[in-house]
């Protein structure tokens, strides 16, 4: 697709050995060391997150808890949603993928800022570390949404340091959404107009939109929640004279966005796997990209869904219903765009796909349930149970965390150089998919049976246990799922094959360079002449079979 | 512990709530197998190295696109209408319904009725009558929610909420808190009792007082309080320089210092006697004492101060002066 072909020389440095000084990392300003940083840290508190999630279980499995107290399990599952939201979610395919791919796929040497791109890891590891000393101070027992007055006047936890952290957190996420903008704009390979852009780079320019929109309205609001906390300052308490409603809604004014700050950049990476390994250009490209767009606007108009029965007016809570449904739609037209990407494409269910299918699967529940909740009559009875854990467990995990395991193992050979042992990985993205069903389909019965969220005991209806301990159950598959890529990706730095440049046979900018790239990406700035997706099915079928029959030849004859 | 798949339908929301939610399921179900189908027929049909007819791939196609978003929009706007239909009756309490006061506190629920019975954690209900809840929290938001009922609201602090519900069946029912409100949000929750209206009435008469002294009825009792804490040495039957006359002020317009008009309804009149500065009436300074929240005065003793203001100038007159004139100079005097 580009009209200058990139030499490839095995010779050349690459990024990852260039300088190997301790300070060339940290103070790196190539996005690429920046994303392996990120990467690093967001698997570390992901463990952190998944050892919380682990203790919940636990607890869950009897109507009277395991070995916590009440205050520790409200302090569990806390960080459990802090550390998971923050720390994961919100920064784990943006500042992993995002910062990895957005120059490389545009064919431009770097961010537009990559001195802001450092001072943005910088202030995610202090938000984080505030984050981390909550938690060693004894915890935050709130909930990760903070809801006043009770996160503001009576939590006797760390919220104020916890929400410090979001706060410098938000600024983080700022800078990096700033930083994908202006490149995107200004930092295209000739030739690559918007219409020729891969939909992943669509879905990163939508959330950081998102991004620059909403994280400034969250922000000042956890600062409020600081200041009356600490100065009493009135805002959100009624025996101060504040609202505490008024929380709730500047909070989902951007904690509604926000999902899809995690989910859209998933959806980019699924349209990018899709359309590779069925060999075919993605079914209603510009559809595709502006479905993305419109999430992005209408997103900003739904956030009272989350408070049909929090007092606010009926009729406001009719329109947030109308407009709920209707942002329905675009997830829907790209659902339909995926499955009719397969067809007449030649289909190669290497483990990406895998987990891009996986995804599909999951988010078309998530997306279904999550119309339950919309829609403002039967949101009534759901909302504030076990259903909605569920729903936003299959949109975030389900979504969020299988598009990342997308990613990773997609991208994996280019970020790092070395392929992994692939039929480990087909493993344990089958072993994901079952085990997080089990987990989180039998939480859509206990919620509809009304168990609350949040409860650490449930002795008052026993006969919820049944459900809980089938999701424990399946908590322990999922966390085997989890566990594999750990051990086989770290095992292919060592003795991975390599990989070479474009091990998928997948066309876009990125794989016209050297796995891993070199420092500066590319040795001449590619010339763009056509859309990204310029796969062939046929053609890549009749070359395959070719190359299958010399295969078969060359192991007969190994064997004699 | 039994194996349960659907809570128990008994109330009058519980019927149409579960048609919607099963059609809800109907569709999600068919979409869900929809997409499974044309995933598992794409992948099999080709899938790489299998013999298919490749040639012309389409890419893209109005009409399709035009589908896509044509029939989610058809369906959604459907499922729209009858939700915001069943959510409208939800928030509709019909006007006879039996009154029934919620207080909620870390972590507890109290429950007073209109005749001063008072209950915690246990709420006693007639079957076939409406019974309408008006809620407030004294401290964090939480969330009163009967799953067998299908109705939940949050009850805050600083506002009353409120919530309706005809029992259909006798019997005991889970209620439970479902906005986390801190240590023992999981315990703080308990059961609803729906009963015959014939042992609802005996329940009421005989075992219904959990409680040593039985009050009288809210309104009497706040009758009591509003002379303890010496309201009446403000508020008399008229308008005075010391304070307005609060006799038919609920539901009336009161007019405020800064020119605005405001309805007296529950919530205002509450505002009024926790927070007296805040909105001033037309003609008043801050004269009225504050009464300490929660110190001096506790949100059951605000709603008992309510009921009895909204007995005042109504008959029967609780004072010898005809009623509707002071009605009617209460009103007349603030405009
Ligand atoms: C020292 C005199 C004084 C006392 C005692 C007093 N109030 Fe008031 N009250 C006022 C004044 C003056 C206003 C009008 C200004 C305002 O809105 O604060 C008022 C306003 C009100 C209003 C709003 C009236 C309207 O017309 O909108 C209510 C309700 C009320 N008071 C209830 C009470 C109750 C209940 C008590 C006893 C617990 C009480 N007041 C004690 C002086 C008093
Ligand atoms: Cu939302
Ligand atoms: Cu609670």
């Amino acid at each position: 697709m580009s009209a200058v072909a990139t030499q490839v020389s095995h010779q050349e440095k690459n990024y990852l050995n260039d300088e190997n000084t301790i300070k060339s990392w940290l103070l790196t300003k190539d996005h690429k060391r920046i994303a392996v940083m990120y990467l690093v840290a967001i698997s570390i508190f992901f463990l952190a997150g998944s050892i919380a999630a682990g203790m919940i279980r636990l607890e869950l499995v009897s109507p009277r808890g395991a070995f916590l107290t009440n205050d520790a399990y409200n302090r569990t599952f806390t960080a459990h949603g802090v550390i998971m939201i923050f720390l994961f979610l919100l920064v784990g395919i943006p500042a992993v993928f995002g910062n990895f791919l957005v120059p490389l796929m545009i064919g431009a040497k770097d961010l537009a800022f990559p001195r802001l791109n450092l001072v943005s890891l910088y202030l995610f590891f202090t938000g984080a570390a505030f984050a981390l000393l909550a938690l060693i101070f004894g915890g935050v027992d709130t909930g990760w949404t903070f809801y006043t007055p009770y996160s503001s006047m009576y939590s006797n936890s760390q919220v104020a340091l916890v929400l410090v952290g979001a706060f410098i957190l938000g600024f983080s996420s700022i800078a990096t959404g700033v930083n994908f903008i202006v490149t995107i704009h200004k930092m295209r390979a000739p030739g690559m107009t918007w219409f020729r852009l891969p939909l992943y780079i669509w879905s990163h320019y939508a959330t950081s939109i998102i991004i620059i929109l909403g994280t400034p309205v969250v922000a000042i609001t956890l600062l409020l929640v600081v200041l009356e906390r600490v100065f009493h300052l009135g805002v959100f308490s009624p025996e101060l004279g504040g609202d505490p409603v008024l929380f709730q809604h500047l909070f989902w004014f951007y904690s509604h966005p926000a999902v899809y700050i995690m989910i859209l950049p998933a959806m980019g990476v699924v349209s990018e796997v899709i359309a590779c390994f069925s060999r075919n250009s993605i079914f209603g490209y510009k559809f595709v990209a502006m479905s993305s767009m419109a999430i992005a606007l209408l997103g900003f108009f739904v956030w009272g869904h989350h408070m049909f029965i929090s007092s606010q007016s009926m009729y406001q809570g009719l329109v947030f219903s109308l407009i709920t449904f209707l942002i329905a739609v675009p997830s829907a037209v790209k659902v339909f765009n995926w499955s009719l990407t397969m067809y007449k494409g030649s289909v190669w269910l290497a483990s990406p796909m895998i987990f891009a299918l996986g995804f599909m699967g999951l988010f078309v529940i998530g997306g279904l349930t999550g119309v339950y909740l919309g829609s403002i009559g039967t949101d009534v009875h759901l909302t504030g149970t076990y259903f909605i854990v569920a729903h936003f467990h299959y949109v975030m995990v389900g979504g969020t965390v299988m598009g990342f395991l997308a990613a990773l193992h997609f991208w994996w050979p280019k970020m790092f150089g070395k392929m992994y042992n692939e039929s480990m990985a087909k493993v344990s993205a089958v072993l994901v998919f079952i085990g997080f069903n089990v987990t989180f389909f039998p939480q859509f019965i206990v919620g509809y049976l009304g168990m609350p969220r949040r409860y650490h005991y449930y002795y008052l209806n026993p006969d919820f246990q049944i459900w809980n301990i089938a999701s424990s159950f399946g908590s322990t598959v999922l966390a085997l799922g989890f566990l594999l890529p750990v051990i086989y990706l770290t095992k292919s730095l060592k003795s991975g094959a390599p990989a070479g440049p474009n091990p998928w046979g997948a066309t876009g900018l990125e794989w016209e360079v050297e796995s891993p790239p070199t420092k500066h990406n590319f040795h001449e700035i590619p010339v763009v002449t056509g859309l990204v997706y310029d796969y062939n099915s046929e053609a890549d079928e009749a070359a395959w079979e070719e190359e299958e029959r010399e295969m078969e030849h060359v192991t007969r004859g190994g064997q004699h | 512990m039994n194996f349960q798949l659907a809570p128990d339908r008994a109330s009058n929301f519980a019927g149409q709530y579960d048609a919607l939610f099963y059609t809800f399921s109907a569709f999600a179900v068919f979409f869900t197998i929809a997409v499974f189908v044309m995933v598992v027929t794409f992948v099999t049909k080709y899938r790489r190295g299998k013999k298919a007819n490749r040639a012309n791939p389409i890419h893209h196609n109005s009409l399709l696109e035009a589908i896509f978003m044509g029939v989610p929009t058809i369906i959604a706007l459907t499922m729209f209408v009858f939700s915001a239909k069943l959510f409208v009756d939800m928030r509709t309490p019909p006007k006879n319904s039996y009154e029934v006061f919620v207080i909620g506190k870390q972590w507890m629920w109290h429950l007073q009725h209109p005749n001063g019975i008072r209950e915690n954690n246990e709420l006693h209900v007639p079957v076939g009558q409406p019974v309408k809840l008006t809620m407030i929290s004294q401290d964090v938001i939480h969330g009163f929610f009967i799953p067998d009922y299908r109705v939940q609201y949050q009850v805050v602090p600083g506002r009353y909420t409120q919530l309706w519900f005809t029992p259909t069946k006798p019997g005991k029912f889970n209620l439970f808190c479902t906005i986390h409100c801190g240590t023992q949000h999981s315990e703080m929750g308990g059961y609803v009792y729906a009963m015959e209206p014939k042992d609802f009435a005996e329940w009421q008469a005989t075992g219904g007082n959990r409680f040593k002294e039985r009050p009288k009825n809210l309104a009497d009792a706040g009758k009591q309080l509003y002379e303890e804490l010496l309201c009446n040495n403000c508020h008399m039957e008229k308008d005075n320089p010391r304070a307005p006359s609060l006799y038919g002020i609920f539901q009336s317009k009161r007019k405020m210092t800064d020119g605005t008009v405001v309805e007296a309804d529950e919530n205002y009149i509450r505002e009024s006697i926790v927070n007296p500065y805040n909105r001033l009436n037309a003609g008043y300074g801050n004269q009225m004492p504050i009464y300490e929240y929660k110190k001096q005065i506790s949100e059951e003793q605000i709603r008992m101060l309510l009921e009895y203001i909204k007995t005042l100038g109504s008959a029967p007159a609780p004072v010898t002066t005809p009623a509707p004139t002071a009605r009617g100079n209460a009103a007349g005097g603030q405009s």
